[in-house]
């Protein structure tokens, strides 16, 4: 991965930076330049909460190239307090304890890494609350 | 203004594991196969589905470089990508080139030759039909998508595990007729639900392999191919394209694919017949999960019904309306670009008469449905034998 | 005054045993158990750094605060486990808590006292007026080598402290800093595992600095051990802190609630700061507080808190240590702590 590529999307990785549509209230994660309900182009920049509940989830256990070295793990769709969804790995969790609609918290933590001595890609992650 | 198009050749050569044969070579045998059948000699233009060549074998520019291989004489040649809708998408600009009457001849393509880099790596190339920045960078892959969406739907409408496994265990029975496939070979339930895990709860049975392949069909005007054809005409009757947004995460129902039933709308709309018209389908189950979805939203069950289809025989060859009767993705083979194309193929022969074993009784009319990444794009096309 | 107005702390939820590690190099855990006096140690997850755990003790600390992120001028890590040889944690903290771009970051590190030492300057700079809050935190995820006795101990964590002049939770009343040049343990450039100078890293080292450094800032303050609430050490074991505080005075009462080393093992930069969050999940509004850290090389910084009114009212925002150290753990075999903690050759 480029540097620029991770880089330019640290607001929303890091501190799930998100755009509410100033017109119809629709939040997007990652922020848009049009909404796609109301074609508004202005958003208010919103910090999402870091409290969901898990929608659905998978366990990987073949992996791509970048992720061998975790596998099994947990990926799971998240709903947060707003009504906005995203991807994320479940961290520290059983997964047989996992079920639909069981609370999640979001905590920041290492996504992957470019191989030893390229940068480290950080994140979110889901954990169960 | 427009004219009726007609499918007048197909060709495929043998999928699988093709050690021996490069990119190139996979491609041009389809491709003479088609216009062999086809009976033309000239081609006036080229459409070729291919998702990444550039990952999979570091090649792009793939459209000059097949229309030189094939013999071709300096003729436009455009290679189109739209994952591993790629081959659908290849299909609807071959119809408008000729409908529109550009060109009268054109022959659609599709390939991919996936076995150049390892698991891995093909895993890799895959995941980028995902959203790279909020899907792919979590670390989730294609199997892992259908897997979420797998649960959504066990956990919605109560669909089974066992559900799942019928439908590779029908695609393997329908594919076991068709020795063209990859693995022409039926399978038990017992070994798809003992199989090794990919991401629960799919394992690996359930998913549809690394494919080497490629497909080919030789379009023209319906009124030349009365002509110069010597088989029943098929027409193009209807087409549908539709989108979504590629992650999964952002639609509001992870168990549907909206793109599919607006897809099929709108080439429903444009053949004037409905789903009880249809005499059989091919659809993208690139996941067993997959074929469940998609064979709701076209209507063929109630949204939520999708998992008793394949046990009660309603999909099956001899059923109301068989789907996957070439062995489907699972079986036949998935070369991600040539998919698409490949469907059109088996839909010719059974409409032709020429399906031997797998033949389906009367067949006028059939669907195909060819979808991208985890539903953010699909093709329809229906097909009728004039 | 200057002094906190939050704190907050994170530990990783896996443990070892020490049975599980000596039962890997044939030895025997009990005199382990009992010579260093500690139970097992806390493991960081493959997925957490000195940088994700700092960040998760920082927005505790935040919560704690209660105080726009903006206003923070400055952020500094201690740490001798920086994940990058070149390239600051404290901006991807900063970035991460919001705290950029109008603030200043540093890296520290001082062995064991690295935190210590970025809550030290976080305070003068607050002290002297340079910015009204400032951010330190002393986190590591270190490592000692396969069969080392440090491997019994060497765990992770983090402890985060805002500083600030009003709102305080605990001021700081003195401070002071012992420093010699004491080479009982390193680490050089491009080793993956330190080395130290066994029993010199005891009396010509951890003892001297923290008995000099106590004593110091005891005098300053004109306070008795007898004075204090309580105190914490560093705990490169469970055993050094609790013979530092007999050898100057203290009581076991005054330490047994910022002895955490037994239950998670050495956190390096984060040992003592995390012990002074443990104290201050119980302090009262009047408490006084000795920390003094220690860090090989060798040095201590030693500071007398406070504690005010305010600690009623913020403390049950955030996790509390104890809670979090007796919350769900999940315990490794010697093989997932080896996957873990990348002691597996793997493919590149």
């Amino acid at each position: 991965m480029s540097v620029s590529k991770y880089w330019r999307e640290m607001p929303q990785r890091y501190r799930l930076e998100a755009g509410k549509c100033k017109s119809c209230g629709k939040i997007y994660f990652p922020v848009r330049l049009v909404c796609k309900e109301c074609g508004s182009r202005k958003f208010e920049k919103i910090s999402l909460s870091r409290e969901g509940v898990l929608v659905s989830h998978t366990v990987i256990h073949i992996a791509p190239a970048q992720f061998t070295d975790q596998v099994p793990y947990v990926v799971g769709v998240v709903e947060l307090k707003e009504g906005v969804r995203l991807l994320a790995q479940i961290a520290d969790c059983d997964e047989k304890q996992l079920k639909k609609g069981m609370p999640i918290r979001i905590e920041f933590r290492k996504i992957s890494e470019e191989g030893n001595a390229g940068i480290i890609n950080y994140g979110y992650k889901g954990v169960p609350a | 203004m427009a004219r009726d198009v007609a499918i007048i050749g197909i060709g495929m050569s043998s999928w699988g594991e093709l050690w021996e044969l490069s990119l190139r070579d996979v491609f041009v045998k389809a491709a003479l196969a088609a216009i062999e059948d086809a009976g033309v000699d000239r081609i006036d233009a080229m459409y070729i589905g291919n998702m990444s060549a550039g990952l999979f074998n570091g090649q792009e520019h793939l459209a000059a470089l097949m229309a030189d291989y094939l013999g071709t004489d300096a003729i436009p040649a455009t290679r189109v990508e739209s994952a591993c809708a790629s081959g659908g998408l290849a299909v609807k600009l071959g119809f408008m080139e000729v409908a529109l009457g550009m060109s009268d001849i054109v022959l659609v393509g599709g390939v991919e030759k996936m076995t150049d880099v390892g698991t891995n790596d093909a895993t890799y190339a895959l995941s980028t039909a995902a959203d790279q920045e909020y899907e792919v960078y979590q670390g989730i892959t294609f199997p892992g998508l259908y897997a979420i969406m797998a649960r959504a739907h066990m956990d919605t409408y109560g669909t089974t595990r066992e559900q799942l496994a019928q439908v590779a265990v029908k695609n393997h029975d329908h594919g076991s007729l068709n020795p063209i496939g990859q693995y022409p070979f039926k399978i038990t339930l017992e070994s798809v639900l003992n199989s090794v895990m990919v991401a629960d709860p799919l394992r690996i049975l359930d998913c549809s392999p690394i494919t080497d392949g490629a497909a080919a069909l030789v379009l023209c005007p319906l009124e030349l191919a009365k002509k110069i054809s010597k088989k029943p005409a098929v027409k193009i009757i209807g087409v549908g394209h539709a989108t979504d947004s590629i992650a999964l995460h952002s639609r509001n129902d992870i168990t549907s694919l909206p793109a599919t039933a607006k897809a099929a709308d709108m080439a429903f709309k444009m053949a004037d017949v409905n789903i009880k018209k249809i005499d059989l389908v091919e659809l993208h189950d690139c996941f067993t999960i997959a074929e469940i979805c998609v064979i709701e939203e076209l209507g063929i069950v109630e949204k939520g019904k999708g998992g008793t289809a394949a046990t009660s025989g309603l999909t099956r060859l001899g059923g109301k309306i068989p789907v996957n009767t070439s062995g489907g993705l699972k079986s036949k083979g998935h070369p991600v670009g040539a998919t698409g194309v490949a469907q059109v193929v088996e839909i010719v022969t059974q409409l032709r008469g020429d399906a031997g074993p797998r033949q389906v009784e009367k067949a006028r009319i059939g669907l195909t449905q060819n979808m991208g990444g985890s539903g953010g794009s699909t093709l329809v096309h229906i097909m009728e034998v004039i | 005054m200057v002094g906190i107005v939050g704190y907050g702390s994170y530990i990783p939820r896996n443990r070892i045993k020490v049975e599980a590690i000596a039962k890997q190099w044939g030895t025997d855990a009990e005199s382990y158990r009992k010579g260093l006096f500690v139970e097992e140690k806390s493991v960081p997850g493959p997925d957490q750094d000195t940088i994700t755990m700092s960040v998760e003790a920082s927005l505790r600390a935040l919560q704690r605060a209660e105080i726009d992120p903006i206003n923070i001028g400055a952020v500094y890590v201690g740490s001798e486990s920086h994940p990058y040889a070149v390239k600051p944690s404290g901006t991807t903290v900063a970035e991460a808590i919001g705290a950029t771009p109008d603030v200043h970051c540093a890296d520290f590190e001082f062995a064991c006292k690295a935190g210590s030492e970025a809550m030290f300057v976080a305070l003068q700079l607050v002290k002297s007026n340079s910015m009204d809050y400032a951010l330190g935190i002393g986190a590591d995820t270190s490592q000692g080598a396969p069969g080392d006795a440090l491997e019994y101990t060497a765990s992770a964590g983090a402890a985060a402290f805002i500083m600030g002049r009003e709102n305080l939770l605990a001021s700081c009343e003195y401070t002071h800093s012992f420093m010699t040049d004491t080479p009982d343990f390193w680490r050089r450039e491009h080793q993956f595992y330190p080395q130290h100078g066994g029993r010199f890293t005891g009396e010509p080292a951890y003892f001297k600095h923290i008995t000099n450094c106590a004593n110091i800032v005891m005098e300053k303050a004109a306070l008795k051990p007898g004075d204090f609430d309580f105190a914490v050490f560093h705990q490169p074991n469970g055993k050094f802190p609790q013979k530092v505080g007999k050898m100057l005075g203290f009581r076991q009462e005054q330490i047994s609630q910022g002895l955490l080393c037994p239950r998670i093992g050495n956190t390096y930069s984060g040992s003592s700061p995390l012990g002074l969050t443990a104290i201050l999940d119980v302090a009262k509004p009047g408490n006084l507080i000795l920390m003094v850290s220690y860090g090989s090389g060798a040095g201590s910084d030693g500071f007398i808190w406070k504690v005010t009114d305010r600690i009623d009212t913020v403390r049950d925002r955030a996790p509390k240590t104890w809670d979090i150290i007796n919350g769900e753990k999940v315990y490794l075999d010697y093989g997932l702590y080896s996957k873990y903690r990348r002691k597996i050759i793997m493919n590149e």
